[in-house]
């Protein structure tokens, strides 16, 4: 089958690999017919995400027709599915507390070993991503091996087009938890950093969790349209004081919660960007963390952080004493998509949510490489790349 | 340090037995003298493995815990039955058992296969399995495996635990690592395989064909 795969910073190639096919009983293999590329595929691009190797097959979100069912998969053939990016098995006690993304069982035990000098404890497995969180090979490709195919994959009913519905795999349940996180009750008002997918997925959530007003901050022009199109004032950090203009716009109080859509490779117009931007090429684990920084500095006294956005290894110049003195709760975590998946989908087939205004360029496959440059270098009018195989 | 490996190796098979013992370990441990937990006289309640200064005199002494959301029973039958051993622990090949004893055929480098006799020291249904080599055996060593059950409504505590004799001391541990059969790392990477296992029925790999064997 042809596949996009990694072969080192801002190298990206289709090639031909061998198909998949089943090989644990609860497994299946669909057949790929549409597939994205997601903000944190530019990390993997970029070179800053640990334990990805040259020959891995990128790609989380994507969706598909059942093609091939082991004996325990509960799918059959023909059957339309969206995939999460996150792989749970369904019956480890965090899956039973529906937190998908720590299932205990879906990263292979000898891709482990890393994870645990690193972070105390293994993840779940992800598609396409690192060897960190398992290696599996992902979803820009032609045929993907799903396991637990049984507990994962959506059915999608006939009637609603791929493109609808594509994005329950990732970013919009990512959004979605983004605004759960700020736990958001009448009156409030909740600022988003960075107006990528997650981003303005979280700005149309937090506005249908009821928040009064949502205040969006990025400096892509067309990006903070967008946020604008779904109800968001906004704010341009390269014209702005961010943090002087949050205050005034909430009345002196602060945002009453705080959403990082932005994550480990943010861009800002302080000193420790600049600063965290050389640390970040010299060496593994230093994080650009000025969108974090700043959130949590401009976030109300006994307000919450909201952390949507990725990181992967340590940041220095962290804000504790703010978090600490003003009593702020941050929460965090991959998503755990499969808890949000049949109410996303109500939503959708009721329209309640449309996710298909953020598509900005259709390429098949074999642009992906294409897509993959342009989507890193015009983020303003790549907004979102979908590859059909 | 160079040349006292080399020497080492000449002298007897350091790292066969290295590797051996660590792929035993990964069976369990050694639980002889009942443990590792609740002696008295120890300092605190941790297990006596995770102690900083290593306190089991020649012997190397290696476990893990893990929480597994399955009944005390049904593990313990799995376990018992030693001809399943090989479906989570990767460096034993397979597992002959009348019962009482078994022979164990253990990979070891270069493609050389070893096997160990053990007999069952202890059984307590539900509870607690130990093995010992027997004095024929290559290699001298010890395992365990213990269950619990777990707080709430989590299943079982399993904790297996494997002590041998590291035949060239600290010379055959590092030639051990160096094939990524650690001891410790193995017996972790056995006891998630065995909790992936129980759990959902399957052992997770991102290999894409039947062929790869996703391990790298």
């Amino acid at each position: 089958m042809r596949a996009l795969t990694y072969h080192g910073k801002h190298d990206v190639r289709v090639d031909t690999v061998p198909d998949p096919e089943i090989v644990n009983p609860r497994d299946a293999v669909i057949e790929v017919t549409a597939t994205a590329i997601c903000g944190s595929d530019l990390h993997l691009y970029d070179g800053v995400i640990p334990g990805v190797l040259s020959g891995d097959i990128l790609g989380h979100e994507f969706m598909g027709r059942v093609v091939e069912t082991g004996p325990g998969s509960t799918l059959e053939k023909g059957q339309r599915v969206v995939v999460p990016f996150t792989i749970s098995c369904g019956a480890c006690f965090h899956c039973m507390k529906q937190q998908f993304s720590a299932c205990d069982n879906s990263n292979p035990a000898e891709k482990q070993d890393l994870s645990e000098p690193l972070y105390g404890h293994a993840m779940s497995g992800l598609f396409g991503y690192s060897h960190l969180t398992g290696g599996y090979p992902g979803g820009q490709a032609q045929y993907v091996r799903v396991p637990y195919s049984d507990v994962g994959p959506i059915v999608i009913p006939d009637g609603l087009p791929d493109e609808e519905v594509l994005f329950l795999s990732d970013i919009l349940p990512t959004g979605w938890m983004a605004a759960e996180n700020c736990d958001i009750t009448e009156g409030d008002s909740v600022a988003v950093w960075g107006c990528g997918p997650v981003g303005l997925f979280a700005v149309q959530s937090a506005l249908l969790m009821g928040a009064d007003r949502v205040i969006a901050i990025d400096h892509h022009p067309h990006r903070l349209d967008l946020a604008r199109r779904l109800g968001a004032q906004v704010i341009d950090y390269r014209r702005t004081h961010v943090l002087e203009a949050l205050m005034e716009m909430t009345g002196g109080f602060g945002p009453d919660a705080v959403i990082d859509a932005v994550g480990m490779e943010s861009h800002g117009m302080a000193p420790d960007s600049a600063l965290d931007a050389v640390k970040q090429q010299v060496g593994i684990g230093a994080d650009r963390a000025h969108a974090l920084r700043e959130a949590i500095m401009a976030c109300r006294k006994g307000g919450r952080i909201s952390m949507p956005g990725v990181y992967g290894g340590f940041v220095d110049k962290f804000p504790l004493g703010a978090l600490m003195e003003k009593g702020l709760q941050l929460r965090t975590g991959q998503t755990h998509v499969q808890r949000y998946s049949q109410d996303l989908l109500r939503r959708i087939g009721e329209g309640e949510i449309d996710t298909t205004f953020l598509i900005s360029h259709r390429l098949s496959l074999e642009e992906a490489p294409t897509g993959y440059r342009n989507f890193h270098d015009n983020q303003d009018e790549w907004t979102k790349v979908v590859l059909t195989p | 340090m160079a040349r006292r490996l080399h020497r080492r190796e000449d002298g007897h098979s350091v790292p066969l037995l290295a590797l051996s013992a660590g792929a035993v370990l990964a069976a369990g441990a050694l639980l002889w003298r009942s443990a590792d937990r609740g002696l008295p006289g120890r300092p605190d309640s941790a297990p006596g493995r995770t102690s900083r200064r290593s306190r089991y005199g020649d012997y190397a002494v290696s476990g893990r815990t893990v929480t597994v959301n399955r009944p005390r029973q049904e593990l313990y039958a799995f376990w018992r039955d030693f001809t399943n051993l090989p479906q989570f622990m990767h460096n034993v090949t397979a597992v002959e058992s009348d019962g009482e004893q078994s022979v164990w055929t253990l990979r070891g480098p270069f493609g050389r296969n070893l096997s160990v006799r053990t007999r069952i020291v202890s059984d307590r249904p539900g509870e607690e399995i130990a093995w010992r080599s027997t004095a024929e055996s290559e290699i001298e060593t010890e395992g365990k495996v213990s269950f619990r059950d777990a707080p709430g409504d989590r299943g079982t505590e399993v904790e297996a635990l494997v002590a041998y004799v590291p035949p060239a001391g600290r010379a055959g541990q590092l030639v051990a690592k160096m094939f990524q059969r650690e001891p410790r790392i193995q017996g972790r990477r056995e006891m998630k395989r065995f909790k992936m296992l129980m759990e959902t029925g399957e052992v997770a790999t991102s290999a894409n064909r039947k062929s790869e064997d996703g391990e790298d």
